[in-house]
């Protein structure tokens, strides 16, 4: 399943980034490498944004990101 | 937002990787995850001013200080913040490339107390590239408020790098640091350093390399830290609101107009003592002169010119700003702004623009040069035009006074408490239009000359932090008071010198100031101005600041009977100089839409390396702000004549 389908509330474990390129290096620099935990907090205005907690750290990311992260 | 003097002046623009040093002086890098306070370690030890604030990117080049310690000297790059040596947005290659290239004899890599997991892997990185190599661990006072121990002896001892828990902010830990900048500086590197992973595009390799880093940043985590889960939450739960799909955008627009109303209720009052100050002193000034017995023509050019127009600058100008950028520095420091980011990002998607142009906007209201520079966090060089082009709409730190000044002469009028409600809606207006054209243009830019679609976005939302409410108030109103200052006397003083002469030397019957305002009066009432007010903009193209002082001036010598004594008797000179209410709105607007200053256009040109862009980011915002106008006079005139 994509990270993008997951809902609020879940915590899910990254098990590939399927991106390519920048936002694959910028997926891997946040630390969703192959077996993070990533909790999804919260969707913004418009569901535009979701804000996960990643690494410690809170991160939002767009729906057209978050479809590139399959998850556990 | 880049609000300091220090980051407008050009020298900033320079990014360079060999730092002239002599025998005696070493140089000590900063790197660090983005916002984990990296400039304010560098403002402590090296005493300077560099500008800090709560949110990922704030510094897009890198400041350099000193200081001394015992015997030696050390010269201090702050690199802009990075999450990995791997990616390649402009400001994060600064880093990349000052860590492989660079002479430095130490790094020091800041790490949030409150992330350390994510912030280990750019340890990890930096420590294959060299061996000189200190973790400060910062925000520890942060940590602590959060229940989170951190077992330092034992990640030292793991990590084989000498490791100092500091709070920057006040000071904690900062003598150890030095210690061991002293110590580590003088060390030989050890290990040869493997660049070229950095550079070459062997992606399997890096995301293996990342994965190991990060499973072992999470094992360290365990081992050493401990955190408290309750604590943890605090700030999602002040999330759930300030981000919340409902609330989200009504706070954010309630706290711009609070924010304005403050500014104006405050700034009443200082503009009123100082004007009564400097203008009391213009008479004595002028007393003086003429007890010397200097003649009438030098002392027009001097008092009347210079120390008039460098006073309206400063009374004017100066309590509004004093007022409105602290303020606005406080949210900036609890860690509002990537709030703000996220709030709109939607919006910002649609027009075709970056998410992060929120934050270059943001920083275009300290200043538009700033601004323009700012935009280099954008990675995109599509987006970061746009970004660059449109930055100009919001009203900077030239322009706002003019708006705040106008509103409150002309909306004000009742007498009751509503006197400083109105104004501040009217600004809040004004800055959402400034947003709003700010999005119109880069939808249609995005649509026609710069087509393509919106690249990718992360946006980190930093913990929120309690601001350092004293300090913060103290620095940034000494910030702007120079920066006023210094822009009153490098460009409104020459001004209002060339303005009074302009006003003073006679061809036939009329001064040529009067000549060049009648040549332009059809075009200004055709926009619902003057020709005064064009000559005022147009003599504004060097600094925004000197808009209305160079109008009032030319209004003034036009033989008004009212003389300028104080603030409030701005309204009868511009009414009785035939002002209307359109007259006031449309001379806001074109403040705000219309051309950028010198100043930007040049930084412009410096970031796009196009001739071609700087002549679109000057004739865009003109065009909108000639077209704006048309249609209010218009609309205007159709309704009321």
């Amino acid at each position: 399943m994509k990270l993008v389908d997951v809902g609020v509330g879940r915590t899910v474990k990254v098990e590939q980034n399927s991106a390519h390129d920048y936002l694959k290096e910028r997926f891997l620099a946040l630390g969703l490498t192959k077996g993070a935990d990533v909790e999804v907090l919260r969707k913004g205005p418009k569901n535009n944004l979701t804000v996960y907690r990643i690494r410690g750290a809170m991160i939002a990311l767009r729906n057209e990101e978050s479809k590139f992260i399959e998850v556990l | 937002m880049g609000l300091t003097a220090q980051s407008v002046r050009m020298e900033s623009l320079r990014d360079i990787y060999e730092i002239e040093k002599n025998e005696t002086q070493y140089v000590v890098a900063l790197a660090g995850n983005p916002n984990t306070g990296k400039s304010t370690v560098f403002n402590y030890l090296t005493g300077l001013n560099q500008h800090t604030g709560n949110w990922p990117g704030k510094t897009v080049v890198s400041a350099r200080g000193q200081f001394k310690y015992k015997k030696n000297e050390y010269i201090m790059v702050d690199l802009p913040g990075s999450y990995s040596l791997f990616t390649a947005s402009k400001d994060e290659e600064v880093t990349r490339d000052f860590l492989c290239y660079g002479n430095f004899d130490a790094v020091v890599v800041v790490a949030d107390a409150t992330c350390i997991e994510r912030n280990l892997n750019l340890v990890f990185q930096v420590s294959e590239l060299t061996s000189k190599l200190i973790l400060c661990i910062n925000l520890i006072d942060e940590a602590k408020k959060k229940n989170i121990e951190i077992d330092k002896e034992g990640l030292e001892k793991e990590l084989k790098i000498p490791i100092v828990l500091t709070s920057a902010r006040n000071g904690y830990g900062m003598n150890e640091l030095k210690n061991l900048i002293e110590k580590t500086s003088q060390k030989d590197d050890k290990e040869a350093a493997e660049k070229s992973l950095y550079f070459k595009q062997d992606e399997k390799l890096r995301e293996k390399i990342s994965e190991d880093n990060y499973n072992y940043a999470n094992e360290l985590k365990q081992k050493y830290i401990k955190e408290d889960i309750k604590k943890l939450n605090r700030d999602k739960r002040i999330d759930d609101i300030i981000t919340s799909k409902k609330f989200g955008i009504p706070i954010m627009l309630f706290l711009l107009g609070i924010i304005f109303w403050i500014t104006i209720q405050g700034a009443n009052l200082p503009s009123q003592v100082l004007s009564d100050i400097l203008f009391g002193f213009q008479y004595k000034l002028n007393d003086i002169f003429i007890g010397f017995g200097v003649n009438d023509f030098l002392r027009g050019i001097l008092i009347d010119g210079m120390y008039r127009s460098l006073a309206w600058v400063v009374s004017v100008m100066l309590p509004p700003m004093a007022i409105f950028f602290p303020l606005f520095t406080l949210f900036e420091d609890l860690g509002y702004l990537p709030r703000v980011a996220f709030n709109l990002d939607h919006m910002f998607k649609k027009a075709g623009a970056h998410g992060k142009m929120c934050l270059t906007m943001c920083m275009g209201f300290g200043c538009n040069a700033a601004g323009v520079i700012g935009c280099r966090i954008i990675d995109s060089p599509r987006e970061r035009l746009i970004a660059i082009i449109t930055n100009n709409l919001v009203p900077c730190n030239g322009r706002f006074p003019l708006i705040i000044v106008l509103s409150a002469a002309f909306f004000a009028f009742t007498g009751t408490f509503i006197d400083g409600i109105i104004p501040a809606l009217f600004i809040t207006l004004m800055v959402l239009l400034g947003v709003f054209s700010t999005l119109t243009v880069s939808y249609l830019l995005s649509k026609t000359l710069l087509k393509g679609i919106p690249s990718t976005f992360t946006l980190e939302l930093p913990p929120y932090r309690a601001p350092q409410v004293g300090r913060i108030i103290y620095t940034s109103l000494i910030d702007r008071t120079i920066f006023v200052l210094s822009r009153a006397a490098v460009v409104a003083a020459p001004a209002g010198a060339i303005i009074w002469l302009l006003a003073n030397i006679y061809v036939k019957d009329f001064s040529i100031l009067n000549h060049m305002a009648n040549f332009l009066d059809p075009l200004g009432r055709a926009i619902g101005m003057d020709g005064f007010i064009l000559i005022a903009f147009i003599a504004g193209f060097p600094a925004n600041e000197i808009v209305i002082p160079v109008l009032l001036m030319a209004y003034m010598s036009k033989g008004a009977l009212t003389d300028f004594e104080s603030i409030n008797s701005l309204r009868q000179i511009l009414i009785s100089n035939g002002w209307t209410a359109l007259t006031a709105i449309n001379m806001m607007l074109f403040s705000l839409l219309h051309w950028p200053c010198s100043t930007t256009l040049l930084t412009i040109k410096k970031e796009t390396g196009s001739l071609k862009w700087t002549l679109a980011a000057f004739i865009i915002p003109t065009g909108i702000a000639f077209l704006v106008c048309f249609v209010t006079a218009s609309v205007y005139r159709l309704i009321w004549q």
